[in-house]
């Protein structure tokens, strides 16, 4: 019996991107290093402009890095350009080939690669099966919706068993509904073919819905890296507690700790009472959201805060409470 | 019924586009309808014949200044269009944008140079590298003695260049990079890529490039006048010389052959890229 080869996975070790541009040179991304295991999905989440698309393109080989080593399976792929590498991408805008039918573009990868005939036939029909487009494979990419393009930019990716999968902003192009379909056909595939995937999205729902691990980009710097739970009951710095969820932010002084921080807490991990709390304030508006209701709340010191429950409590606009929220449930923000 | 207030209603602005239109047919189908005149006269109408047709055909000089001509037009439509294909593609998303402008005016702006400027740099151009004593000089005129179409050839496809490459780059701008991203990620070699994804998405643009070209070549008397030699006569050089010696309907039905090889080819180029963009 043959093993699958130890992978070790994909180490990015200090890896820098420069673009020149006509106000000096940018830095995309400055010094990042991380780790993916295998078969894990992987995601890289930013604002727009914060480096993880550029980071997206090094791996793929788009994109050569400025300084820093990319090592596969313990091989360094910087210097490879993208046709050597094993790694495949499903691009924001799929770039499906409009000239070729959804089986030559699924097939396209293979016969780059000299397989022969009958294995790439028979690994396109499976592909076809696998994203649920059998019966689509002679149509051509304009006769397909955006959701089933999307699924070809998948089969034409993942039928070339790549060692990794690179998603870049796969999912942003559909709408609502079939954008939470595809987040859970992405995990079904990914949990089926085994492969590691890299998902880059500026969306933290999808993020913390689909990851097995999150890497927060923050101007070309890792902010923090961790699972979705983590990252969002322990945010490191507040950019993270920030962009991922919602988070309000008030002076120590303010909750009546004695701190000179910013103190962070969730809408949902604070409550009010009309006895003793930790902070006293007016409630300023009452926002019935049906699942949950919205109080906005003022603060003495000024601060406005947004706390959420799950069933309306007995209050009325400008009633004067005070704040209950469990000590292990705030954020101490160090930036 | 309301009284019309657009400005195409104006008094007159119908005439003279139907003018306008006339002005422009008339005399070509004159010249069509006089090919078919059984009289030498070309203004007199004396019954219908295809005489002039078979006349044409077997007139050996005209027949030697077709096959030159399709001979330039074919190699200087392909050479013009290879040049302006790798042209569109190497001046593509390299260049920062001002200078992209810049170098996209300097590859169009032939096209708004007076032809017989042009003429006579290309004339001057050669006649320098002729006489020239250097390596290069002797090895053209040797090339030139041997094959006399040799300066057309270079000529041609040196003017042919801004037709050809406009529509290729007109074209190329409509193809996102992602493309051929996608083919690199695909495993393609660059090679592979420009085979299976560049040019056959390019091949509208190359089609109608390649066309204007052709027509462009084809057509063309003043440069070709300046810089052929003996015996490297094309077809419009020697209407022009029978011309000279008085204008007779075999002329109207070599015109008349000339026109239809020039429509047939607009048309064709016409419908390709209409089948294409749909």
């Amino acid at each position: 019996m043959i093993l699958k080869t130890m992978s070790s996975g994909l180490v990015i070790q200090t890896v820098s991107k420069t673009f020149p541009s006509p106000t000096g040179p940018v830095r995309a991304v400055d010094n990042v290093s991380l780790t993916i295991q295998p078969n894990e999905f992987f995601t890289l989440l930013g604002p727009s402009g914060c480096g993880k698309t550029t980071l997206l393109r090094m791996i793929a080989g788009l994109d050569i890095p400025t300084s820093g080593s990319i090592l596969l399976d313990n091989q360094d792929i910087a210097p490879l350009p993208a046709y050597q590498r094993p790694v495949n991408t499903v691009f924001q805008s799929y770039a499906l080939f409009p000239h070729m039918t959804v089986t030559d573009n699924i097939a396209f990868g293979m016969k780059m690669q000299g397989k022969p005939k009958t294995e790439i036939d028979k690994a396109v029909k499976e592909a076809l099966a696998l994203v649920r487009l059998d019966d689509k494979g002679e149509r051509m990419p304009a006769q397909l919706s955006g959701g089933q393009q999307q699924r070809v930019a998948l089969a034409r990716a993942l039928v070339n068993h790549p060692k990794i999968l690179l998603l870049d902003e796969s999912l942003s192009a559909l709408d609502y509904k079939l954008r939470k379909e595809m987040q859970i056909e992405l995990k079904r595939l990914q949990r089926e073919t085994g492969i590691t995937f890299i998902f880059v999205t500026h969306d933290q729902d999808e993020a913390l819905s689909m990851s097995d691990r999150i890497a927060v980009m923050e101007k070309g710097n890792v902010a923090q890296i961790g699972t979705p739970q983590e990252i969002y009951d322990r945010p490191a710095t507040r950019f993270v507690a920030d962009f991922i969820g919602i988070c309000n932010f008030v002076k120590a002084s303010s909750l009546g700790l004695n701190d000179n921080c910013d103190i962070g807490f969730r809408p949902e991990d604070a409550s009010f009472t009309v006895g003793r709390g930790m902070g006293k304030g007016n409630i300023r508006h009452i926002n019935y959201r049906g699942a949950v209701t919205h109080y906005i709340i003022e603060l003495e010191g000024g601060e406005t805060i947004t706390l959420s429950e799950d069933d309306p409590q007995n209050v009325e606009v400008n009633d004067a409470v005070s704040l209950v929220i469990p000590p292990e449930r705030l954020i101490r923000c160090t930036a | 019924m309301a009284a019309s207030t657009s400005p195409s209603r104006l008094p007159g602005v119908a005439t003279t586009a139907y003018l306008s239109l006339a002005f422009l047919y008339i005399p070509i189908l004159v010249v069509i309808f006089f090919s078919f005149n059984a009289n030498s006269l070309i203004t007199v109408w004396h019954g219908f014949t295809t005489d002039w047709y078979v006349k044409a055909y077997e007139n050996e000089d005209l027949r030697r200044a077709t096959w030159n001509s399709m001979i330039v037009a074919v190699g200087a439509t392909f050479f013009s269009t290879v040049l302006a294909l790798m042209a569109a593609m190497g001046m593509r998303g390299r260049l920062p944008r001002g200078l992209a402008g810049t170098s996209q005016m300097m590859m169009t702006l032939p096209l708004l140079i007076p032809e017989i400027v042009i003429a006579i740099a290309t004339m001057s151009f050669f006649s320098i590298i002729l006489r020239s004593e250097f390596m290069a000089g002797t090895a053209f005129l040797k090339l030139v003695d041997q094959y006399p179409l040799t300066q057309v050839l270079i000529a041609h496809t040196v003017f042919c260049v801004p037709f050809a490459y406009s529509p290729i780059r007109a074209r190329i701008e409509t193809l996102p990079p992602s493309l051929f991203e996608a083919a690199a990620d695909l495993y393609a070699t660059p090679w592979q890529s420009f085979r299976r994804v560049t040019l056959p998405l390019m091949m509208p643009g190359v089609t109608s490039g390649a066309m204007l070209a052709f027509i462009t070549s084809l057509d063309d008397f003043i440069i070709t006048q300046m810089v052929a030699p003996p015996g490297a006569m094309t077809l419009p050089v020697y209407i022009y010389s029978m011309v000279r010696k008085g204008i007779t309907p075999e002329i109207n039905a070599v015109s008349a052959i000339l026109l239809v090889i020039s429509i047939l080819l607009v048309v064709s180029s016409y419908v390709i890229n209409q089948r294409k963009a749909s």
